[in-house]
């Protein structure tokens, strides 16, 4: 019974994201692309949730929607004349670009299909937050203290690529 | 744990945070001397990889080991070059230039963790720390159209391939449920063992990382971004990213093929053969038609990682020994084309090939410096180049590789024709313009490192060989 209900919302909020994904990348409109991009973000919190990944879902949650669509519509307000008529998302290589996604997304499909994968019998955690925090601090710590040298660099990066001339 | 590994990248970000630091502090006129101080960090971290000894960390997601050794020698050469031609060039940007040679020493850093990450977490992440400042460092001339386009288009390719190679990573950790490169080797074969040879969906996992890295190092088809971005970026920098960047791919290439997916060699093999041959074919035929001289660097440097590639196809200790000494002898030889093309444009304003006219006459030195850096890339003997060339066709020969070589040698003809055409066009053409060079001491002094190290490795190449070759070891399987 559970797992019925399980896979009907998994297909429901799959269907969601592809939906609102597409009109992301299709509408005119680049603040109602933005508006569906959050929907798109918030959908996939809703899978994580029904991975029993609650933290990964609170932090796309806080990340995604939250820091990184204020950004963008920052970018927005900011840019002039991003809201002309005249913008298209797409260019004349649309055709040949929709044939390439399209083979390559129907043979993913099919191989992803037909693949066995490993899964694990182990079942899922129950406190996922701090079994994260340890192996964060101890099996991977290097790449974790590398990310926080990557985020400075980027930080770096952003002010110099900012600065006025 | 035996935390001494990690010394020269501890000391490396230290140093760069002093960078930062004393850039804040000096006032503009003092910042040049921020490139000698970047210089001393990295030949004191030079000699704390010489100092660290090898072994594992991190339950092994940090190897010291001496594959990696090697190439954080040759990572940490590159960086040293490439800032030491940086200190006259920075005086032309107005802001931010102490950031310039920390953000340089940051890609290396990412670059040393890179070629010992044990991992494919750790490494991705490497990764980005080695791309991330690139993108910027390209783009540096905000003003001049040229960069901020090499700029831009580098950080939306960038992008792409990290994507396509965090795809290709997921695929592999679906499968295998690791990300340890040695425990995806054991639970393939293990697999391969039990159930025969895995479904389309390793292939495509496999594919995806080709991809990825070919992006990278600029494997055709995955160039396109190459050429664009090298004659937009301050040639430092491009000289930089043409060996130090495609350096640490390749080693990070190395490190995944040969152990992770050391099973199903012969799959992909094959690709990269395909890959290499039609590197080597385009990159020199295209570099034939080009008039600026970092855009023919650029289509002959797609041409030399189709030659380094053969090393990968030979599938043999010697195969890796031959690239890596390759790289090593490329190193110097196309860094130092690059710093002449630098002290070139730094005083006559121009990067066309055209303008190179009379050069021998306005400055010998010069002309014959570019002279032996172009020869060495071609492969003439006594030069590094030549023995490079000879040891990495000798490792395909003996694994009956003969297709390949006779692709690599008959492509070697014709980009003895360009890289002439460049040297015909320095000693035998007039120029009608006199032009005075006074070339500043640090260029100078790059110039001279870089030919003792293209003379050095091509007379007496035993030592750099054994070096190589002790490399090689690592990937003891055969």
């Amino acid at each position: 019974m559970e797992s019925s209900v399980q896979s009907a919302v998994f297909y429901i909020l799959s269907a969601i994201i592809v939906g609102s994904a597409i009109l992301v990348v299709t509408l005119k409109n680049i603040f109602h692309s933005l508006l569906f991009l959050v929907l798109t973000f918030f959908s996939i919190a809703g899978i994580y949730v029904l991975l029993h990944a609650e933290f990964i879902a609170a932090v796309q949650v806080l990340i995604y929607v939250g820091a990184i669509t204020v950004l963008l519509i920052f970018a927005i307000m900011m840019t002039a004349q991003i809201y002309s008529p005249v913008l298209r998302q797409t260019n004349e290589q649309v055709i040949p670009g929709l044939i390439i996604v399209g083979v390559l997304l129907i043979t993913t499909l099919i191989v992803l299909g037909n693949t066995a994968w490993r899964v694990s019998e182990k079942l899922p955690e129950t406190q996922s937050i701090v079994t994260i925090g340890k192996s964060l601090l101890t099996t991977y710590v290097l790449p974790f203290e590398v990310v926080s040298v990557v985020l400075i660099t980027a930080l770096i990066s952003a002010i110099i690529i900012a600065r006025r001339d | 744990m035996n935390y001494r590994l990690l010394f020269p990248e501890l000391f490396l970000f230290l140093w760069i945070i002093f960078i930062f630091v004393l850039d804040f502090f000096w006032d503009k006129e003092k910042t040049n001397y921020l490139g000698w101080f970047s210089l001393l960090g990295l030949g004191i971290t030079i000699a704390l990889v010489f100092g660290s000894g090898t072994g594992r960390l991190f339950g092994g997601m940090f190897l010291a080991d001496s594959f990696s050794f090697y190439f954080k020698l040759v990572f940490l050469s590159a960086s040293f070059l490439a800032i030491l031609s940086s200190i006259d060039f920075v005086k032309k940007i107005e802001k931010y230039r102490g950031e310039y040679f920390g953000l340089i020493l940051l890609s290396t850093l990412g670059m040393m963790f890179l070629c010992s990450a044990g991992e494919l977490i750790t490494l991705y992440i490497a990764l980005e720390l080695t791309t991330i400042p690139l993108f910027v460092l390209s783009a540096y001339l905000k003003k001049d159209f040229r960069s901020a386009e090499a700029g831009i288009k580098y950080v939306i390719l960038g992008a792409i391939s990290s994507a396509i190679l965090i795809y290709g990573i997921s695929i592999i950790y679906g499968l295998t449920g690791m990300t340890d490169l040695g425990l995806i080797q054991f639970s393939l074969a293990q697999q391969h063992l039990r159930f025969g040879p895995f479904g389309p969906a390793l292939i495509f996992g496999i594919i995806f990382f080709i991809a990825g890295f070919g992006f990278k190092l600029a494997l055709v088809p995955f160039h396109m971004w190459a050429p664009d971005v090298y004659e937009g970026a301050p040639t430092p920098i491009t000289a930089f990213l043409s060996v130090a960047s495609k350096g640490a791919g390749l080693a990070a290439f190395i490190r995944i093929f040969f152990v992770s997916f050391n099973v199903y060699q012969p799959d992909w093999v094959m690709i990269v053969a395909v890959l290499a041959s039609l590197g080597m074919i385009f990159g020199n035929i295209v570099a034939l038609l080009q008039t600026n001289i970092k855009r023919m660097l650029a289509y002959s440097s797609i041409a030399q990682i189709g030659y380094i590639m053969i090393g990968v196809v030979a599938f043999s200790w010697r195969g890796i020994s031959a690239l890596s000494f390759y790289v090593f002898a490329y190193l110097f030889a196309n860094m130092g084309a690059f710093i002449s093309a630098i002290t070139f444009s730094n005083v006559t304003g121009s990067d066309e090939i055209e303008d190179y006219a009379g050069l021998s006459r306005s400055s010998p030195g010069l002309a014959l410096f570019m002279a032996v850096f172009l020869l060495s890339l071609v492969g003439i003997p006594p030069l590094a180049g030549f023995v490079a060339k000879y040891y990495i066709f000798a490792s395909a020969i003996e694994k009956g590789h003969i297709g390949i070589v006779v692709i690599a040698i008959l492509t070697s003809v014709v980009a003895l024709y360009y890289y002439a055409g460049v040297i015909k066009k320095m000693y035998f053409h007039k120029s009608e313009k006199e032009v005075n060079f006074s070339i500043p001491f640090s260029l100078k002094l790059a110039l001279f490192i870089c030919l003792l190290g293209v003379l050095i490795a091509g007379l007496f190449p035993t030592p750099f060989i054994d070096l190589a070759t002790k490399a090689a070891q690592v990937f003891k399987y055969w």
